[in-house]
């Protein structure tokens, strides 16, 4: 308790809290859809965008995220696109992609700045990076998020059930693929520098492989993985606070132990 | 005036001729059975017919007060959907036409069409949980609410026991016999003749193109009844 308070006097800890609370809470929800339509690794490929962008916004001294956010926007189009073009399949065209973003982005932080703690603090993450403005656009965000996939969440369901069926009847089932790619591209941007461009993709998948394994209903899914993501984003950055380590890291510990929780109850469940 | 009318249909699939001029009409209550090998065009014309794919030449009318996303679509089942976690009454309403929400119009037609296919019992259950005849008949029940007009059933047995099977049939013979609309697509061509009204036997062009009981005394139909080796 007195930890919690000490937690809360620092406005930085604070804002972590706000901005990783609605990002966990959102990277849950999409990323039930995400595993169930087989592309879990979107999230690891636009963070991997995320990171060259912020490389470049940073060399020409760009506010961070009025450049990341088209890019990696523009990058979930271009992974949809390529994937559904059936020439290069979906997870060629992910991991071609974020390699790409990874190297371009190196390069431009060795020729401009050069590997600093900087750079490990985007790889990695880092809880002092929210400033007050990031507090206000995550908001934003994570309103449109939320509010758009509840408004959408039939259509959404169908599709991710039966694509073919879905667009039989009439649903235009590129359209919600496309909602949920940029749903998703806003969600990796706003956390990436928080959880790190390499650990933000494990918000997208623990909370909902945790979920599936313990719900039989969608809507239960849906409701019981956001629940754990924002449990375990308030546990793992507790436990990183106490333990002065990386809260990325800490955070996707603490989902991981939880997935192995939910794995061992539906296996005892199951017998 | 037909549901649906192909005329001089010629479809391609991967740069390939898949159906050639291949000319049909469905009339309302009628009951066609599409029979061929692999290969022989039966899923490109499906995918033609629900509109996801565009003909290279020839037409696909829709009349009689039928819309070209008023076809109830039986699929053949994908991998991901055999551990999905989604409640029996969730699979069902997603064949309603979300709005974007559904209303008590909906939900009343998914729990008739449950009650239909005798799934009020299995409403809350999960769909990977069940067996292989239990989960068509929830598909068969969410193509109900796309529609009542017209079922297109994609192989509907495939991978079934015999008992199961022929549970199947005789659903589908009574929706039929209520008047809905029945094109199958199968391999199984004895049940095909034994079911069906019309045949039509396809191989890229039109091998038999008529009522069941001709197809059965024609010399395509028997050969490929006896070993399933087509002329």
């Amino acid at each position: 308790m007195s930890l919690l308070r000490e937690m809360l006097s620092y406005t930085f800890l604070t804002r972590a809290l706000i901005v990783g609370g609605l990002v966990s809470l959102c990277a849950a929800v999409l990323g039930v859809p995400l595993v169930l339509k087989r592309y879990s690794m979107i999230g690891d490929g636009l963070s991997h965008v995320g990171f060259g962008a912020l490389a470049i916004a940073a060399a020409l001294n760009a506010a961070p995220l009025t450049l990341a956010i088209p890019v990696t926007v523009a990058a979930a189009f271009l992974l949809l696109r390529l994937s559904a073009g059936g020439r290069i399949k979906g997870d060629a065209a992910i991991a071609m992609i974020s390699t790409g973003s990874l190297a371009l982005g190196v390069i431009v932080i060795s020729l401009s700045t050069g590997m600093n703690t900087e750079t490990g603090n985007y790889l990695f993450g880092s809880i002092l990076s929210m400033s007050a403005s990031d507090v206000r656009l995550s908001l934003g965000i994570a309103a449109a998020v939320l509010l758009l996939f509840l408004i959408f969440y039939n259509r959404i369901f169908a599709v991710t059930f039966d694509e073919t069926f879905a667009r039989a009847t009439g649903t235009r089932a590129g359209a919600y693929n496309a909602l949920l790619a940029l749903l998703t591209a806003l969600t990796v941007v706003v956390g990436m520098r928080m959880m790190g461009a390499l650990l933000i993709s494990g918000l997208v998948i623990f909370p909902a492989l945790s979920a599936m394994r313990l719900c039989r209903e969608f809507k239960h899914v849906i409701i019981v993985s956001a629940v754990i993501s924002v449990l375990c984003f308030f546990i793992g950055t507790l436990v990183s606070f106490a333990l002065a380590i990386p809260t990325g890291a800490s955070v996707v510990c603490v989902d991981i132990l939880i997935l192995l929780i939910c794995f061992g109850i539906g296996w005892i469940k199951e017998r | 005036m037909s549901l649906i009318t192909c005329e001089n249909l010629c479809l391609a699939w991967e740069g390939k001729t898949a159906v050639d001029r291949l000319s049909f009409s469905v009339a309302a209550g009628d009951y066609l059975c599409i029979v061929g090998e692999n290969g022989s065009g039966k899923s490109t014309l499906i995918k033609a017919l629900l509109g996801l794919k565009k003909p290279q030449s020839g037409s696909i009318s829709y009349g009689d007060g039928l819309r070209q996303n008023e076809i109830g679509y039986l699929p053949q089942q994908t991998p991901a959907q055999k551990d999905f976690p989604a409640s029996v009454r969730e699979v069902v309403l997603s064949g309603c036409r979300a709005r974007p929400f559904y209303g008590p119009g909906e939900k009343r037609r998914a729990m008739e069409n449950m009650e239909r296919l005798g799934l009020v019992e299995l409403q809350k259950r999960c769909y990977r949980d069940l067996s292989g005849g239990q989960q068509q008949r929830v598909l068969l029940a969410r193509a109900l609410c796309a529609t009542r007009k017209l079922l297109l059933l994609d192989e509907p047995v495939t991978g079934l026991d015999p008992t199961v099977s022929a549970e199947l049939y005789r659903i589908i013979q009574e929706l039929n016999d209520e008047g809905v609309t029945i094109i199958m697509v199968s391999h199984d061509v004895d049940c095909a003749i034994e079911h069906s009204k019309t045949i039509l036997h396809l191989r890229t062009v039109p091998l038999f193109y008529g009522n069941s009981g001709d197809y059965r005394l024609s010399e395509i139909g028997r050969s490929f009844m006896e070993g399933g080796e087509e002329p």
